[in-house]
């Protein structure tokens, strides 16, 4: 059972593919360019297609997806936290 | 098992110029916003004919009124069109618009409405549409070979399963059908913020490479002219911020996925304007769909492949929109408006090439004439881009 995507190894954060997910929860990771798994603990409840960081994030800090620069941090965000438009911004406009 | 597309072939209706189309509709097509009310009186009296109503053709200028010809002559010339009657409020643009579709070869007839007024005009528009119906009721279709088809991808409502499924999909299928010689289209102009070093990458050439940056850079010098925020709810929409997606940066590198791994950049395009060889070519355009997909109409192209996330519904009257999805929760939510649910992805239980061949697969039944889910529910979104306002 996959609870969430990742697209690169090299990614800070990765998709929730399930309904439901809530704090707490054991989740199953598939990485999919490596073909790997990867096991975790969600921080938030977390909707379907809603991310989570794989890695804790720092204000400041690059976010990474697809293994390329998706925006910054603007607020803290804990490894198996929530991570969105909350905590996130777009570097571009 | 991968799908054998060297000798695929699709049965389609081969035009007067060559090209062939999958679908084979009578079309009445208004110049101006005026001349709606006697393109759809037509419609309405001609079973089989369809109106494309929409907004403007008045005061345009420039540029502006340049796109609004393209467009109007575009969808006109596109091979899924049998025949057109064009209605306008005088009779001199009307002509240029008759003009500029006969070039193609097909039946085409003009009508002013000035010093007839809308009942005359209804009348002598009517008895031509009846005879363009029943002529076009006895087109057949016949072979023609897969390069034949040209093929365009937008998505829309995306979130972040667009990415990791449905955009994917296309970019699988695009690799394959490449190879083959086909024609093939993509675009949105400002939804490659954040990626545009990836598709610059991709260029065939620096030549193609200039001319995608510059129209890159063109579209972003536009929104840094009129933006009042970083964009965020219009791009990315608040649909697609509902379903996960958070920055453009991040929905940019989801959308690029539509374009695989393998095809390159051959050519670019401005808005509306056709290729001239076969290849993959980016296409200047709006990230708004019903403007994009009515631009790839315009452009020549006969089917689209439209990945969605968050389930956006949209047709075109002239182009089957193919809606393919990787949310199991629009999958289940929002059925009746998707082609291909690909939301196996996301579970392990399909493989990308399986993906890939069940798009293709369903493609080639669309171009042989089953009708896509927008077709059925009647979507038929006709949205002209505009450049600016009328003078």
């Amino acid at each position: 059972m996959i609870d969430f995507v990742v697209h690169d190894e090299g990614d800070s954060v990765g998709v929730v593919v399930v309904e439901g997910v809530t704090a707490g929860q054991e989740l199953t990771g598939w990485i999919m360019d490596q073909d790997s798994e990867i096991k975790f603990t969600a921080a938030s409840d977390i909707p379907i297609g809603h991310k989570l960081a794989i890695t804790p994030l720092k204000n400041g800090d690059t976010v990474i997806k697809y293994g390329v620069d998706i925006g910054r941090v603007v607020a803290d965000i804990e490894m198996g936290e929530h991570a969105h438009v909350h905590n996130i911004k777009t570097k571009r406009w | 098992m991968t799908m054998e597309l060297a000798n695929a072939t699709f049965r389609g209706y081969r035009r007067e110029n060559g090209r062939v189309g999958v679908r084979n509709h009578v079309i009445i097509l208004p110049v101006d916003d005026l001349s709606n009310a006697a393109s759809e009186a037509v419609a309405n009296n001609i079973k089989g004919a369809m109106a494309i109503p929409h907004p403007y053709g008045r005061l345009q200028f420039g540029e502006d009124l340049e796109l609004h010809f393209r467009t109007l002559i575009g969808t006109g010339a596109n091979p899924n069109v049998a025949a057109v009657v064009v209605i306008g409020i005088e009779e001199g643009w009307t002509q240029r618009i008759v003009d500029g579709i006969a070039k193609t070869g097909k039946p085409v007839t003009g009508y002013g409405i000035e010093l007839h007024g809308d009942h005359e005009t209804v009348m002598r528009a009517s008895k031509t549409a009846r005879e363009y119906v029943q002529w076009a009721s006895e087109l057949a279709r016949e072979d023609a070979p897969l390069k034949e088809l040209w093929v365009s991808t937008k998505c829309g409502e995306s979130d972040t399963t667009s990415g990791c499924g449905a955009n994917p999909t296309v970019g699988n299928a695009f690799d394959k059908m490449y190879k083959h010689d086909t024609t093939l289209l993509f675009g949105e102009t400002s939804e490659i913020t954040g990626g545009e070093h990836l598709v610059a990458e991709r260029c065939r050439d620096d030549q193609v490479r200039e001319r995608f940056m510059f129209m890159f850079n063109r579209y972003q010098d536009m929104i840094d002219r009129y933006k009042t925020s970083d964009l965020s709810e219009s791009q990315p929409t608040k649909g697609n911020i509902a379903g996960g997606l958070t920055t453009i940066e991040e929905k940019a590198l989801g959308n690029i996925q539509k374009i695989g791994r393998e095809c390159l950049v051959d050519g670019v395009l401005d808005k509306a304007e056709a290729p001239t060889h076969p290849g993959l070519w980016f296409m200047d355009s709006s990230s708004a769909a019903a403007e994009m997909v009515t631009l790839c109409a315009a452009a020549g192209f006969v089917v689209h492949f439209f990945p969605t996330g968050q389930g956006n519904i949209i047709g075109n009257p002239v182009i089957p929109v193919i809606k393919l999805c990787a949310n199991p929760r629009t999958v289940r939510t929002m059925g009746e408006h998707m082609d291909v649910d690909v939301s196996g992805l996301l579970r392990k239980e399909l493989t990308p090439d399986e993906a890939g061949d069940a798009l293709l697969d369903m493609m080639l039944r669309t171009a042989n004439g089953r009708l896509t889910a927008a077709e059925a529910l009647g979507h038929r979104e006709f949205v002209l881009t505009r450049l600016y306002e009328s003078a």
